[in-house]
Formats: C-alpha cells, sequence, structure tokens
C-alpha cells in the first residue's frame, strides 16, 4: 500500500505565512482562554478533597446534595457524574489533616440513605502539597525545555535549537489552551500528558530538521527554501504513519481507557494532532526566517571536515613512526 | 538463511524478554514479579508530615524531668524550674551546690549552660535542635514501620519524602475497618507519661484556666473515659515512655483487658523513688495527653511495672501494646495527602487499559502488515518482543505498574513502530530510486539511524527529567516510557535489521517488491 507517497514536492515554505498566521490566533487564542478561563486545577495541584462513589443504580445526585448539606465538611462541595451515570465524584476544597478522622467514613455516614453505594476512592491532598507539587511541575517543564535545547544546538546548529523549542512552546500553549477550553481537570496526569507531548512533537520535529540537515549537506546548489519543502515533503508519508499509529492508540486511550485515564489521554490527542503541524508549519519555517545561512554551515561542516582529516593524517604520521 | 550477528542479540533478547516476563504474566509464586501499583490493586497511600517542633520540645520536657530528679536524688533545692520550646531554667538555692550540677550536664549532648549568680539555665545548640529534628523524622520511620510490621500486612512502604514527609503506602487493604484500623495505629503517638497529681491544688482543677494552672507548673488533663473529669497533674513528668522495655495486652480480675508495661533499671529506680516519697498521693497514667487512670499510690513500688487499665476492646488493647512496644512517635505526624483506592476501582482500572492496550496494538499491528506487508510483519515481530522486553526488565527491577504506567505501554506500542516505519520509508525510497532491495535495506538503515538516534534520545531526555521530578504514579509512566524506548532502539533497529539479514538470499533473488515492501514493483 502506497497511500502515503507523495512523487511531487510540496511547496510547504509557500503556505508557511497562512500557517503562521493561523498558529499566531490559536496561540494567542489559547492565551485568551488561559487568562480568562484559567486552568481548572485538581486537587493534586489545588490541594482539597475527592471522594468517589459508585452506586447499584443510578446515582441520585439531587437527594446526594440534600444529604451533604446536613456536614460543613462538605459546604462548597460540587457532585458530578464520572464515566457512568451510577458513579460520581464528590469534590471539595477542603481537605482534614487528621489522620485518623476520615472524609470516606463521613461520606458513608452522610450519605446513608440515599440508597445503595460504595465508596470507591478518597484522594485528599493538603494545600502545601499541592503548591510544592505545582512549583515542581513548572520547574519538570523548564528543565525537560532546556535539556532538550541544549541537545539539539549540540548535535544540529543553535538556530535548529530555537526552532525546535518555538514549536513547542506553541504546541504546549495550544494544548493547554484545550485543557482550559473544555475544563479538563489539571492532575498530575495531564502534567505527563504535557511533557509526553515534549518528546512526540520534538521526535517529529527533528526527523524533519534531520532530513534538512542532510539535504543541506547534499544538495550543496540548492537553497534553504527548495531544501526544506523537499526534506518536509520527503518525511511527509513518515510523519502521517506515525502520527496515525500513534493517534490509534492514543484514541483507544481516550476511549476505552476509563475515566481516570480522560484528562492524559485527551491532552495527548490535542498533542498529537498539534505536534504533527508544528514540526512541518512551525518548526521548519522559523528555521528559513532566523536565517539559517546554508554557506556559513557548509563551510563550517567544511573546516569541521578539515579538522578531522588533519588529525587523521596526524594519527597516521604518529602511527607510522614519523613525527 | 545466513545468520549474522544482529539476529543472534535479537534472539537472546528474545529469550530473556519471554523468561524473565513469565514470572509477571503467569502471577507464580515464585521469580521477581512487577507489582501492581495502588491506583490498579487497591490500597491507601498516605504523605504524613512531621512536627518536628514538637520534638524539640518533648526532648526538653524530659531534660527538665531528669534535673529535677536528679536533684531530688542528690537532695538539692532547686526552684522555678521552667522551661520553654529550646531551654530550661532553674534555681539552685544554695549556691554551693551549684558545681554538683557539672558532671551531670556534661552528660547531656549539643547543650549551652549559662550560669547568672543562682540562676542556671540550659539551652539546647541550633545543631542539636537540627539534629532532633532529624532525629524525629527518622524515628517516627522506623516506629511506623515496626508497628505496620507488627500489624501483619504485606510489605508496607514507609519511606522518608523530602526533609520531613514520610509516604506511607499499604496495598491490600480490604476493608474500611482495616483501613481506619492502620491509620489508628500509625498516627497513635503512644507517648506514655507517668504524672504526679498536684494533690494540693487539685481540688481547684475545675475553676482554674490553663494559665492559672501554668503558675504553679502544673497542667490540666482531662479523663480519657469521661472527658468532664479533670486533672491537675504537675507539668514536668515522673519518667516517660523512653524508658519502657515491654508491653504486653492482659486481663484483669474481671477478665477486662488491660495493658501491662515494664521500665527499664534507671526508669524503674525513678518510679521506685517517687512511689516512695508520695505514698497516700496519686500518680496519673497518662498516654497521648489523656489520663487512662490514677491511681493511690499505697506503698513504694519497686521492680519497675506497672498497668494501663481502660475500656479496651481486646482488638483496641492489642494495638495500643503494639504501639507502646514499638516506642512514642517524638513528634506528631499529620496527614499531607491520602489516597485511598478500592480493589474494585483498581480492577475496573486494568480492565479498562488493558482494553485500550490490547484495542491500540491489534490497530496498529493491522496498520503495519497492510501497509507495509513483510516489512510490517518484521516490524511487528519487533514490535511484540519490544513488549516483551519492557516487561521483563521492569520484573528484573520489582517496578511498580501503575495507571500512568499502562498509558505509558499504551503509548510505547504508538511509539516503537515510529523508527520502523522511518526505515522502512527509506528503503522504500531507495527501491523508488531503482536500487536493488538488498542495497536498499542496508542503505536505508544507514540513513535512518541518525534520526531514529536524536529522536529517541530527546524523548528520554524528558522521561528522565519526569522521572526525576514526578511522584509517584508519574515516576511509573517515565520508567515505562523509557524502558520502552530504550528496548525499541533494540527491537527495531538491530532486530528487524538482523531479520532482513538473516533473509538476505531470499531477498536478493526475489524481485518482489510488493511481498516485501507493499509497494509496486
Amino acid at each position: 500500500m502506497e497511500f502515503f507517497r507523495y512523487t511531487k514536492t510540496f511547496n510547504f515554505m509557500g503556505k508557511s505565512k497562512l500557517a503562521m498566521i493561523l498558529s499566531v490566533f490559536m496561540v494567542m487564542a489559547s492565551y485568551g482562554v488561559l487568562l480568562t478561563k484559567g486552568l481548572n486545577y485538581g486537587i493534586d495541584f489545588a490541594g482539597g478533597t475527592v471522594v468517589q462513589v459508585k452506586y447499584t443504580k443510578v446515582a441520585p445526585i439531587q437527594k446526594m446534595r440534600e444529604a451533604l448539606k446536613s456536614d460543613k465538611l462538605f459546604d462548597n462541595a460540587s457532585i458530578s457524574e464520572f464515566g457512568a451515570p451510577d458513579e460520581v465524584v464528590i469534590r471539595m476544597k477542603t481537605s482534614s489533616a487528621s489522620v485518623t478522622k476520615d472524609i470516606g467514613d463521613v461520606t458513608r455516614q452522610v450519605l446513608k440513605g440515599t440508597g445503595d453505594f460504595k465508596v470507591r476512592r478518597v484522594d485528599i491532598v493538603g494545600p502545601t502539597v499541592g503548591a510544592e507539587l505545582k512549583e515542581k511541575g513548572m520547574m519538570s517543564l523548564v528543565l525537560a525545555i532546556l535539556g532538550i535545547l541544549v541537545y539539539v544546538a549540540f548535535r544540529f546548529e543553535w538556530r535548529f535549537a530555537v526552532a525546535s523549542i518555538v514549536a513547542l512552546i506553541h504546541d504546549v500553549s495550544i494544548a493547554l489552551g484545550m485543557v482550559s477550553l473544555f475544563s479538563i481537570d489539571v492532575n498530575l496526569d495531564v502534567l505527563a500528558g504535557v511533557l509526553t507531548i515534549l518528546g512526540y512533537s520534538l521526535n517529529d520535529t527533528i526527523i524533519v530538521f534531520d532530513r534538512i540537515r542532510e539535504g543541506v549537506t547534499k544538495n550543496r546548489s540548492m537553497g534553504l527554501e527548495e531544501t526544506i519543502n523537499e526534506s518536509v515533503t520527503r518525511t511527509l508519508a513518515r510523519t502521517t504513519l506515525t502520527s496515525l499509529t500513534t493517534f490509534f492508540v492514543v484514541f483507544t486511550l481516550f476511549m476505552f481507557g476509563g475515566e481516570i485515564i480522560h484528562p492524559f489521554a485527551f491532552t495527548l490527542l490535542v498533542g498529537v494532532v498539534v505536534g504533527t503541524y508544528s514540526s512541518i508549519f512551525v518548526a521548519s519555517p522559523i528555521l528559513l526566517w532566523f536565517g539559517f545561512d546554508v554557506k556559513n554551515y557548509h563551510s563550517k561542516l567544511a573546516e569541521k571536515a578539515k579538522r578531522e582529516a588533519e588529525k587523521q593524517r596526524m594519527r597516521d604520521q604518529f602511527e607510522s613512526g614519523v613525527v | 538463511m545466513k545468520l549474522n550477528y544482529r539476529i543472534v542479540i535479537f534472539a537472546l533478547a528474545i529469550i530473556f524478554g519471554v523468561a524473565f516476563s513469565i514470572p509477571s504474566l503467569m502471577q507464580s509464586a515464585t521469580g521477581k514479579k512487577i507489582t501492581l501499583g495502588l491506583d490498579l490493586q487497591g490500597g491507601l497511600h498516605m504523605l504524613l508530615g512531621v512536627k518536628t517542633d514538637e520534638a524539640t520540645k518533648s526532648r526538653i520536657k524530659s531534660i527538665a524531668a531528669s534535673i529535677k530528679h536528679f536533684a531530688e536524688r542528690n537532695d538539692i533545692l532547686i526552684d522555678g524550674l521552667t522551661f520553654n520550646d529550646t531551654s530550661v531554667k532553674f534555681e539552685v538555692l544554695d549556691t554551693d551546690d551549684i558545681v554538683k550540677f557539672d558532671d551531670f550536664f556534661k552528660k547531656i549532648e549539643g547543650s549551652i549552660v549559662t550560669k547568672q549568680g543562682s540562676i542556671i539555665s540550659l539551652t539546647l545548640t541550633p545543631k542539636e535542635i537540627k539534629k532532633t529534628k532529624q532525629e524525629a523524622v527518622s524515628q517516627a520511620i522506623e516506629t511506623i514501620r515496626n508497628r505496620l510490621d507488627q500489624f501483619g500486612l504485606s510489605e508496607p512502604v514507609v519511606a522518608k519524602q523530602g526533609k520531613d514527609k514520610i509516604l506511607v503506602e499499604l496495598a491490600g487493604i480490604k476493608s474500611q475497618a482495616d483501613e481506619q484500623r492502620a491509620r489508628e495505629l500509625i498516627s497513635r503517638a503512644a507517648k506514655l507519661e507517668l504524672m504526679a497529681v498536684d494533690e494540693d491544688r487539685n481540688a481547684r482543677v475545675y475553676n482554674m484556666s490553663e494559665s492559672d494552672a501554668a503558675e504553679y507548673g502544673d497542667i490540666i488533663l482531662s479523663d480519657a473515659k469521661n472527658p468532664s473529669i479533670k486533672y491537675l497533674v504537675r507539668e514536668i513528668p515522673i519518667l516517660d515512655g523512653g524508658m519502657l522495655t515491654d508491653a504486653n495486652m492482659g486481663f484483669d480480675k474481671n477478665n477486662r483487658p488491660l495493658i501491662n508495661f515494664k521500665l527499664n533499671a534507671e526508669g524503674a529506680d525513678i518510679f521506685g523513688d517517687f512511689t516512695g516519697k508520695n505514698v497516700g498521693k496519686r500518680l496519673a497514667v497518662v498516654l497521648d495527653g489523656k489520663v487512662y487512670s490514677a491511681p493511690n499510690i499505697n506503698e513504694r513500688i519497686g521492680g519497675g511495672a506497672g498497668q494501663i487499665s481502660g475500656n479496651y476492646t481486646v482488638m483496641e488493647a492489642k494495638d495500643l501494646a503494639i504501639a507502646l512496644r514499638s516506642g512514642a512517635l517524638l513528634a506528631p505526624i499529620y496527614m499531607m495527602e491520602k489516597r485511598s483506592v478500592g480493589p474494585s476501582l483498581g480492577a475496573d482500572s486494568i480492565k479498562a487499559s488493558m482494553v485500550a492496550l490490547i484495542g491500540g496494538f491489534v490497530l496498529v499491528i493491522l496498520f503495519m502488515m497492510v501497509y507495509y506487508r513483510m516489512a510490517g510483519v518484521i516490524a511487528n515481530i519487533a514490535l511484540i518482543a519490544n513488549l516483551f522486553i519492557l516487561l521483563a526488565v521492569m520484573s528484573l527491577f520489582g517496578a511498580t505498574l501503575t495507571l500512568p504506567g499502562m498509558a505509558g505501554i499504551v503509548l510505547t506500542v504508538g511509539m516503537a513502530v515510529d523508527a520502523n516505519v522511518i526505515i522502512s520509508e527509506r528503503i522504500r525510497e531507495l527501491i523508488y530510486e531503482g536500487k536493488s532491495m538488498h542495497k536498499a535495506i542496508d542503505e536505508g538503515y544507514a540513513n535512518a539511524m541518525r534520526a531514529i538516534l536524536d529522536a529517541n534520545i530527546t524523548t528520554l531526555i524528558a522521561s528522565v527529567v519526569l522521572y526525576a521530578y514526578g511522584t509517584g504514579a508519574i515516576k511509573g509512566f517515565a520508567v515505562t516510557m523509557s524502558i520502552g524506548i530504550m528496548a525499541s532502539m533494540l527491537t527495531a533497529i538491530l532486530g528487524t535489521h538482523g531479520i532482513y539479514q538473516l533473509l538476505e538470499n531470499k531477498i536478493s533473488k526475489s524481485k518482489n517488491n510488493k511481498f516485501w515492501f507493499g509497494i509496486k514493483g
């Protein structure tokens, strides 16, 4: 099967202005949503309590609301369906620091008489833990980006590194914007999802960059824009295929992975789509705009080759005893 | 068929993978296995904070108690013995006696003694305070571990986190009652103090405020059974649980459970001295700030044995004895984070993620086979080998499989075929250019290598950061991702190349591009 064989080189860079407008719009919109609506921090980061209750029949949410009013602990508690009509979660901002008094027990007491149910999960996170995790989360994002920046700069060139980081920030911004837009609970797993997007999107970008690097060294007569177009076209089959297989598994995870994994799968789903787009339409054009100098790169490569040759010559001389 | 080093390594890797993943897959009794995380098998996860300030306070309190005892023993008259969080102060009435304390003070580590006329004050050094706090945390960990071991749970995890936090993970807690018991056992301070009832003023206790009591160097404690009954006791205890050597459950005359305890030699001495001097007065047995009994002292009690009676059930008495035996917590603990997952929810999570894993896996396998034909089949062999190696390495490390870890495996399936897609596309390109299949394979691998390495290494960087900064379940995700990436380099690059080389003769003879790579000749 050769669905994705592309014999003719697409003029991606010709469309790059249009893509840039779309990207800038998406990123701005994402920040707009983030600023106005904000992230819906779950208990991992904000602290609080989550109690998951499963009824044998459809959960009587209205009745539960009434019942919860009897205990002050549940002031401002919200009840929402969780994946299925018989399963609900109760969320509260408060958390108790007592080791012996348990909110699960209290819930069991308070909800008595609302039906036949089981408390399946009780998560309590104190406010200090949440703040610490938030800090650690930010730290891990920054560190991951820095590590990648250094590696790519070392393996390619600094403009490649900057371009890939811009693409990463683009992806993460849009993913977070979507998470905010759809009011997904931001817990540790969403952070893990975002970091996975970093890895995935970078994967894509690097594959394209590798082709560009190869193209630049092989076809010396070709201009950068042409080289980029050709390289992106040549990796297009791979980009589509891998994106598809990854999309398959993330989508099954999203559909069938269960309610708990939902926020994580959602983040990834957005990331796969945006990450694929960005490696073609964001990372590569930036390379062009930053004025990656093909001639300069060639002379550098030539110099490097010369140095290597010189070293080799010295080594040979040394080995044969002529110094 | 042509043997080559690649196929040999690949075969060994597969044997390794299958052999070491069998214990996990079959859930056999022996061998190293992957353990299921608490979110998958159900259990209790707690992050406990330690109130380390309380540790220095109680250290000071016990120094004060020993000063008092030392003075009484050596007939030194002292007055105004007071203490705050980090220091003790008292006055020696006969200034000639001050020197008598010199040897005694030398024995108290990490303290600075200053004398101003007849007033002596002893302050803990900042270094000592820090040490005391650290000890409080490590002692709490040790104590909690001891208590849980005696409680009879399988493999409880008790580990230090950060500077003053303790992670406790209990798998296999099945019922609510079990959980409640475990939590009470862990959090119980189990601080036993024997205190003197201030008989001179006790009659007025109901008209006294805390600060009134403090003026006399007393504190007000309530009765354990009936909180409305109050006792006025001397704040500095006669002795505390540090001198306890053993505690066991026993029964009284009426067959009610009680706790028998024994004191060490020093404690027995102090206890004997005190009871000898205070016949007719009452002694309060105080546990965790509550008075359990306040019997009259009828005679000097030697031997250092005592009892705590209360309205216990057998279970409560047993747990209390465990707590006392394993020692008091030097500092109280409080809940910072608690996650409890019922076993049925864990089972549901496993089911759901298995459906996703198998579903995604089947989709990817079918897709690769249809799109690449033989090359796809070879890639699929690598993918399956990858999964086995991933399981084997996780089993060997005794890694914990969490829900995010499952997601990591699912994702590995999607991304592991990437390397083969890259390679196959390169090979196809070369065939389009008119190269022979044999040549295209060799060059394809060479061309693809750099891109695959760079891409995988950057993903690894992200995973490592995730591991270093993640907590609990997220770490599990990072681990499966990292192992998956490394295993895929072995299987998808080396393994598949080996298979092609093995089939080299067949490929060279065949002109069937469609069969091998799914493209038109």
